[in-house]
């Protein structure tokens, strides 16, 4: 008995832990094919935009109106100026207002009342963009403005104010989490050289976050000049010239490709590949620096 | 005394006290309009919203929710096709997005090593920047040929006999399912970067006590990720089924804009959002103006359920955690 032979000992696994092993083995592997699946799509989806949207660019593409039906040529500057005053519309609107509900969210409200109104501002978000747009044409395109009587009609102004209304919980939410991220050392350093709370919000707070600010208005602009739906029922009736006026309708970037896509001729499915790809590369490149920004200015206010 | 050797001392405090009482209550009476006007916001969305469906409410009444029609020619408009349209995709994206996402968000906070992590986050967050317009484009053109030909003739080869699944040898290219994939590539950075930050919020001693007890890493995942983070997750799914809910271009980019719905999901259909979409400049009468913004209030109910149920979700799930 004593000297049977030992049963040999071995690290490989073998019955129930071969088994454990083998079974986490294959959910590690189901966890990176996701990932790679994930990165695939989004990788196959800008390669098609940039191959079949980067040839169709030249001059003429971001001088010129559209060709005349049938006609190959053409540009599509209505949409590309259109576009900039509709998100430079919105910016101006939402900007003020969502920096604004910030402060009070974070400098004046008492908590209970803040973290309400931060409730409020992601339902408000969490609004379908085609409701929005809906919501702006019962307010100021199917009728007049009330009380102000102004509109009953597309325009520019009805199109950005939608797209306001789309950008206001993202800044709002953004600054509140900047405005958190001020150490509150520097606000009562404020306070002990008797400097009152406005001038301390106005001095202090709003300047050492300024980066933040910059970079989560950046995100929302992205996030605007994508948007279609908000604009289909306020501000897509527009004639094909450049038009800075704010009372017309104008065209825009995104209702272009919508329109175009579904258009039967094949010069204008080109032209929609290029402004697909001239709106990808502003929004990718806009919200991966804006990205690069924040992560910056939060690890500076982090270790200050 | 000292106050003496600072200049100017004597002229500041009066100024400044009547400055800064008016200054602190401007500023406050300012952001607190500010934040409030945001509350009136959303208030005057569902008051205008529901005052422009008002005609067809008062025409069509709570059967407009399950009457099948719609016909501009004799003002006949129902929602019922819509409303299975929408919610038949929105689910189906979510029963192909929630498992994608939460095998992600492992492996984006577990898994990969961390010079890998921040990259592949960045770059699926990406995907949730890309405008949907810009998805449907590729949806008609690219996604939805492909799968046409490869993925509907699979399915329907095996599970044929089901009738959602049948007539996918038709090689239809603007179909439901069609709107399901896009919808699942939209959702999936919005779920899995949820995912990430829940797992990620796990006490890292909980992991390493099942790890030293022995467990391997997905055992670790299942027995103590989890169900410490079940409550979020599920949070994060109704998040992107919100989301799925509302879309609007894409869908109806790809969806084929058809109703009677068919059985199959390999056929035409089309979702509240998109109806309202490809309806822009179509309609003609008052009433099927007033129905599309019907349409718009169903979805507005809908999605404003389904988020502020999230939202509580989430809430509750942080006060759990903190305690």
């Amino acid at each position: 008995m004593i000297d049977s032979p030992t049963p040999q000992l071995s690290l490989k696994a073998t019955g129930r832990a071969r088994r454990r092993l083998f079974v986490n083995k294959a959910a590690e592997l189901a966890a990176l094919s996701a990932a790679v699946a994930a990165i695939a799509v989004l990788a196959i989806l800008v390669w098609s935009v940039f191959s079949r949207g980067l040839h169709a660019l030249n001059w003429d593409f971001f001088t010129k109106g559209p060709a005349v039906f049938g006609q190959t040529g053409g540009g599509v500057a209505p949409a590309l100026v259109g576009s900039a005053l509709l998100v430079g519309i919105a910016t101006a609107m939402a900007l003020p207002f969502g920096v604004m509900t910030a402060i009070f969210v974070s400098e004046f409200a008492p908590k209970k009342l803040g973290d309400q109104i931060r409730l409020w501002l992601d339902v408000l978000n969490g609004f379908p963009s085609i409701v929005i747009g809906i919501f702006v044409f019962t307010l100021m395109v199917q009728k007049p403005l009330p009380v102000v009587g102004w509109g009953n009609h597309q325009s520019a102004f009805a199109g950005g104010f939608a797209l306001a209304v789309i950008m206001l919980p993202l800044v709002a939410r953004a600054t509140i989490e900047v405005l958190a991220l001020v150490p509150n050392h520097l606000r009562e350093a404020s306070y002990a050289l008797g400097v009152s709370k406005w001038n301390t919000v106005i001095r202090v707070v709003l300047p050492t976050s300024f980066g933040g600010i910059l970079t989560g208005t950046t995100l929302a602009i992205a996030r605007a000049a994508g948007e279609t739906a908000p604009l289909l029922f306020t501000c897509v009736l527009a004639g094909q010239t450049v038009d800075w006026n704010p009372t017309h309708s104008v065209n825009s970037i995104p209702f272009t490709i919508f329109s175009y896509s579904e258009a039967p001729d094949e010069n204008l499915h080109q032209q929609a590949w290029a402004l697909a790809f001239v709106l990808i590369v502003f929004v990718l490149v806009s919200s991966l620096t804006a990205r690069f920004l924040l992560e910056r200015s939060r690890r500076k206010l982090g270790t200050r | 005394m000292e106050a003496a050797s600072v200049p100017g001392t004597r002229r500041l405090p009066r100024t400044r006290r009547l400055g800064d009482r008016l200054g602190d209550s401007l500023l406050y009476g300012l952001t607190a309009f500010a934040a409030f006007l945001g509350l009136f916001i959303i208030a005057l969305i569902v008051w205008r919203v529901f005052a422009g469906a008002w005609p067809a409410i008062q025409d069509f009444g709570i059967g407009f929710l399950w009457s099948n029609e719609w016909n501009p020619v004799v003002n006949q408009f129902g929602a019922r096709d819509l409303i299975i349209g929408t919610i038949v995709t929105s689910f189906g994206a979510i029963l192909l997005a929630a498992p994608l996402s939460i095998a992600i968000g492992l492996f984006l906070s577990e898994l990969a090593p961390p010079s890998v992590r921040g990259p592949v986050g960045t770059l699926v967050e990406m995907l949730a920047a890309v405008p949907s317009v810009v998805v449907g484009l590729w949806g008609i053109y690219v996604l939805a040929p492909f799968s046409a030909n490869h993925l509907p003739p699979a399915i329907s080869s095996v599970l044929g006999w089901l009738p959602i699944f049948a007539d996918g040898q038709d090689k239809v290219e603007s179909t439901v399912f069609a709107a399901m994939l896009v919808l699942t590539i939209m959702i999936i950075p919005i779920t899995s970067s949820i995912c990430r930050e829940l797992f990620l919020g796990v006490p890292t001693e909980l992991e390493e006590g099942a790890v030293g007890l022995g467990a391997t890493r997905w055992e670790m995942v299942k027995t103590v990720i989890v169900p410490s983070v079940r409550g979020g997750v599920v949070a994060a799914v109704i998040l992107g089924l919100g989301r799925a809910l509302g879309e609007a271009i894409a869908v109806s980019q790809v969806i084929g804009n058809f109703i009677p719905l068919k059985r199959s999901i390999f056929q035409p259909g089309d979702t509240l959002a998109s109806r309202t979409a490809s309806q822009y400049q179509g309609a003609v009468s008052n009433i099927q103006v007033a129905s599309l913004i019907y349409l718009a209030l169903i979805l507005l109910v809908i999605t404003f359920i389904t988020n502020f149920a999230a939202q509580r979700i989430v809430k509750r799930f942080d006060l759990n955690r903190a305690a």
